[in-house]
């Protein structure tokens, strides 16, 4: 970890650490927290490189060694085996096709209307506005029953738009759009308006491409919560071929009972997707989540 | 929707219904997913509304309410989910808080950190349950050969024992979530500025006093979000518990969510069920009241 480095006093830049140690105890602080900060990060990377150790070590390994890290002869067997057992590409293409749909779904609805509150005046405004907050505070959990009466009614159980159309209206999108368009400066929009633009065209030809933080932030969170949601999957869909990801691993729990390996496996495999797009997204996940009613 | 060519932003009949057309799409799905559940949930309270019959079945008053408040189960569930909100709330506060003071201090090497704490984050709870089974599973798991290691004897069983249950499905949840509160602290301190570093190093002030006298008094609103935030997370909680122990052992670790789940959807009792979603969200809705008027309050002070 040698990259690692406290900043430079002549370092120019907007962040905020304190100038470069110029007593002993600043010096000793630094050590103590840079030591402190390494040993917490690798226990935190412990369970994940456990679940990964596990699963390519041979299934009768584990048996007689179970907190064994290491094998001689490393294995993809696991792997095999869960995708022999499972219906796991039925369940990736489940969880993509529902994670996506809710996403362009949410991103176009929750920016038409938090455009809608943010640039354009009608009578109501604010309250639409307050009334749309209120729905912050509205467990999503606490809804299940008459969401799934619903569903239930209109026989859409064990479909895609079942476990998607409870998912769309996401208020804290629309709360992400708001901010952000905020802050576009209003000159833009009434120079727009006296060339005499309509407000649909604003909206998509200045607002929107100008926007593309706010749309990946608000992308990536709808796409991920969709993608990790279990317990609405769990009520609406019971055909193990139309199971999301996170719904059909629990349910292959059942089938093996307890071949650890195996399980490790369905672990790693149920987290790759999400890793991968942490890995490329890192950035604009971190900007979205801070930029969450912090500013 | 018409687009006008006034030349100034005139209302004419075209503008004036632009804003609630386009607010339109969104607000029905508002209404059609959370309003009209929202006064579902109310209306059958006062129901005796099944799963078996459809309709709302019979009047039934006040009686699912004095039936839900004197049952032993229901207060026992809100026990174990305070319990559990006390649990993670508390670590998941402090313990973020001080990893994004120390990684603060750190420029190159951040992502490292931030990656470290903010990867689980992103895993579905199926894969954190699996993941966290195995490491308390009895006699072959990673956590019991730890805690020998450091010479306990008879290390207990962590999911089967109604005294530990709880408490390692919260240590679980520690290390699953902490990401978010540590990235939001984080962005916190990038409004602290320099200055004020400058100052208090120039007055003489060492860094653990820096931390605590000046950054952590000026993080108070963040970490009044992140307070908030976390308890009304924290009283939602459900999937873990499920599928680690499914409310066991002896139902020590049962939670609200799980007595709605069991009694609306297992025993098809609606009427009961709604009830107690009612009291779980007047509980959540009881904290994000508190946390506006001191938000409110905070902001007249300045």
């Amino acid at each position: 970890m040698t990259a690692i480095a406290t900043r430079p006093e002549t370092e120019q830049c907007g962040g905020t650490a304190p100038p470069a140690p110029r007593r002993d105890s600043e010096r000793l602080f630094n050590r103590v927290a840079l030591g402190s900060l390494i040993a917490l990060a690798l226990l935190w990377l412990v369970p994940l490189a456990w679940a990964l150790a596990t699963s390519v070590r041979p299934a009768q390994e584990v048996v007689t060694d179970p907190t064994g890290w290491f094998t001689a002869h490393p294995t993809l067997d696991a792997y095999g085996e869960i995708f022999d057992a499972g219906k796991l590409p039925y369940w990736y293409a489940n969880s993509f096709i529902t994670s996506t749909l809710t996403t362009v779904l949410t991103v176009v609805m929750a920016s038409l209307a938090a455009f809608a509150l943010s640039q354009t005046r009608f009578r109501l405004r604010r309250a639409a506005f307050v009334l749309l907050l209120a729905g912050i505070m509205i467990p999503g959990q606490v809804l299940m029953i008459p969401q799934f009466l619903a569903l239930q009614s209109a026989g859409l159980l064990n479909t895609y738009w079942g476990v998607v159309l409870p998912q769309v209206p996401n208020v804290v999108a629309v709360f992400v759009f708001k901010q952000f368009f905020d802050g576009i400066p209003r000159e833009l929009i009434d120079a727009a308006r006296a060339d005499g633009a309509g407000w649909l065209r604003i909206y998509w030809q200045i607002v929107m491409p100008i926007s593309r933080p706010a749309v990946s932030a608000v992308t990536i969170f709808v796409f991920v919560g969709v993608w990790n949601n279990f317990l609405w999957p769990l009520l609406v869909v019971t055909d193990p071929e139309m199971m999301t990801l996170p719904v059909g691993l629990t349910s292959v729990q059942d089938v093996f009972g307890v071949p650890y390996a195996q399980l490790m496996a369905s672990a790693v495999l149920g987290a790759i997707p999400l890793l991968a797009v942490f890995a490329l997204f890192q950035r604009r996940i971190v900007e979205g989540i801070a930029g969450t009613g912090l500013k | 929707m018409a687009t006008t060519t006034a030349p100034s932003p005139t209302s004419s009949r075209g503008d004036r219904w632009a804003g609630p057309g386009m607010l339109l799409p969104f607000a029905l799905f508002y209404l059609v997913f959370l309003v009209g559940p929202l006064i579902y949930t109310v209306v059958a309270g006062f129901f005796e509304t099944s799963l078996l019959k459809s309709g709302l079945g019979d009047f039934a008053g006040l009686s699912n309410y004095s039936a839900v408040l004197g049952d032993a189960e229901f207060w026992r569930t809100l026990r174990n989910t305070l319990w559990f909100t006390v649990l993670t709330t508390v670590p998941l506060v402090l313990l973020s808080l001080a990893l994004a003071l120390l990684a603060d201090r750190f420029v190159r090497g951040r992502w490292f950190f931030r990656f470290a704490f903010f990867a689980p984050f992103v895993l579905p709870s199926a894969v954190v349950s699996l993941l966290f089974m195995f490491i308390y599973a009895d006699q072959l798991g990673l956590a019991q050969e730890v805690v020998t290691w450091f010479g306990v004897e008879t290390p207990p069983s962590w999911l089967g024992d109604p005294d530990w249950a709880m408490i390692s499905i919260a240590a679980a949840t520690v290390w699953w979530t902490i990401g978010f509160n540590f990235v939001l602290y984080l962005a916190g301190l990038q409004d602290v500025p320099r200055e004020v570093h400058e100052a208090a190093a120039i007055d003489g002030a060492g860094p653990w006093q820096r931390i605590r006298h000046v950054v952590v008094p000026m993080l108070g609103r963040t970490t009044t979000l992140v307070t908030v935030l976390q308890i009304i997370a924290s009283l939602k909680v459900f999937d873990q518990i499920y599928m680690m122990t499914n409310g066991g052992p002896d139902g020590s670790t049962r939670p609200s969510l799980q007595l709605i789940y069991d009694t609306g959807f297992v025993e098809g009792r609606v009427g009961y069920a709604s009830t107690v979603s009612l009291l779980l969200f007047l509980v959540i809705l009881f904290v994000s009241l508190v946390w506006f008027a001191l938000v409110r309050r905070a902001e007249k002070e300045n």
